[in-house]
């Protein structure tokens, strides 16, 4: 019986997306607003990345909002996670980390691409208003990093305390030159605060570049304590 | 020529989103819900990317092949790729939230099977 209804609703969303998909032609012209966006972030703010820099200076309250959430799910999952952590999870964590030894080709496989994993993410999050990328796809990227780095050898521990410290430190940041841009420039967030340099050079577009790194620091030690979190 | 891209693509996420729809309609464990869930959030991801589509459009990064003055006619539109970003964002805040709260179910009743936590059940 309750198939039968699981099947009966599937359809009908299937109906409802049918007819959407149906209806829908493909668009052959843009909106204004993102024909303001093409040609005003280029000029504007000097970022080749369209998308980038609509995400960091036009939409940058909402991305400052973006990195609060991934804070909150940090802070909820390890209050979450943590709080039975001294009873019983030491012997069970010796235990299960003696019977999961990694295979040799995880060790040597990770020594050799996590530099690289690493030095990718780096790049990424640089590279944000160049070309595809930014800080939260680099900070993903550093973190996957760390997820292998954990793989590898289970023993690793990551320090809770520097992790917190660099991201809070990275999130003063944040704000302090989202506070800089009300007083030197238009408003808050707003990147002019630093000269926009040559077009399509790593350092150019203002303080875009700044704001990505800060928040690829950020992204990534969130999503490892996450990532550690979910680790017994 | 055959099917737009954009047509493809809204088909595909439509597709995921049904896939995930039927994954968490069908099955009991938990763990498998919540990947119903993250194939919906994926499939949503897709269609509003496809949304973003303009015939003949390359991505709006201003590099060789595309310069300032064609931006605003040979672009796709920016907004729905700026707007994902963030859907990605609290899809994977969302996927994590749920991840520990099925670890802490399974800490109260030693299973994952949804049929065990009654209390909540109408």
């Amino acid at each position: 019986m309750k198939r039968v209804f699981a099947i009966v609703a599937v359809l009908m969303f299937a109906a409802i997306f049918f007819g959407l998909v149906r209806g829908y032609s493909e668009r052959q012209t843009r909106s204004p607003l993102a024909e303001y966006y093409l040609t005003q972030v280029p000029r504007e703010l000097g970022a080749p990345n369209v998308v980038t820099g609509i995400l960091i200076t036009y939409r940058g309250f909402d991305t400052l909002g973006e990195v609060a959430v991934l804070f909150m799910v940090a802070a909820s999952v390890g209050v979450l996670l943590a709080s039975k952590s001294g009873e019983n999870t030491q012997v069970t964590n010796a235990a299960s980390i003696d019977e999961s030894e990694p295979s040799e080709l995880v060790r040597t496989g990770a020594e050799v691409i996590l530099p690289l994993i690493f030095l990718f993410g780096a790049y990424v999050i640089m590279n944000g208003h160049l070309s595809a990328g930014g800080g939260f796809q680099g900070g993903a990227v550093v973190a996957s990093g760390v997820m292998l780095l954990m793989l590898a050898s289970p023993a690793t521990q990551l320090h809770h305390g520097f992790l917190s410290v660099t991201e809070s430190l990275a999130g003063v940041l944040y704000v302090s030159i989202g506070i800089l841009g009300i007083v030197f420039a238009d408003g808050f967030l707003d990147s002019h605060i630093l000269p926009l340099g040559t077009f399509g050079t790593l350092l150019s577009a203002g303080a875009i570049p700044l704001i990505s790194a800060l928040l690829g620091i950020k992204v990534g030690a969130e999503l490892s304590v996450v990532i550690d979190r979910f680790r017994r | 020529m055959g099917l737009p891209v954009s047509q493809i693509l809204l088909v595909t996420g439509f597709c995921l989103i049904l896939i995930g729809l039927a994954g968490i309609f069908v099955h009991r464990n938990i763990l498998r819900i919540i990947i119903g869930f993250s194939l919906i959030d994926t499939g949503i991801h897709v269609v509003m990317v496809a949304t973003g589509y303009v015939t003949g459009g390359t991505a709006p990064i201003i590099d060789a092949a595309l310069d300032k003055a064609n931006a605003a006619t040979n672009a796709v539109d920016p907004i729905p790729s700026a707007l994902v970003v963030t859907a990605i964002v609290i899809g994977f805040s969302v996927t994590a939230i749920m991840l520990s709260f099925a670890i802490r179910l399974y800490d109260a009743r030693k299973t994952l099977d949804i049929d065990a936590f009654t209390e909540s059940k109408w």
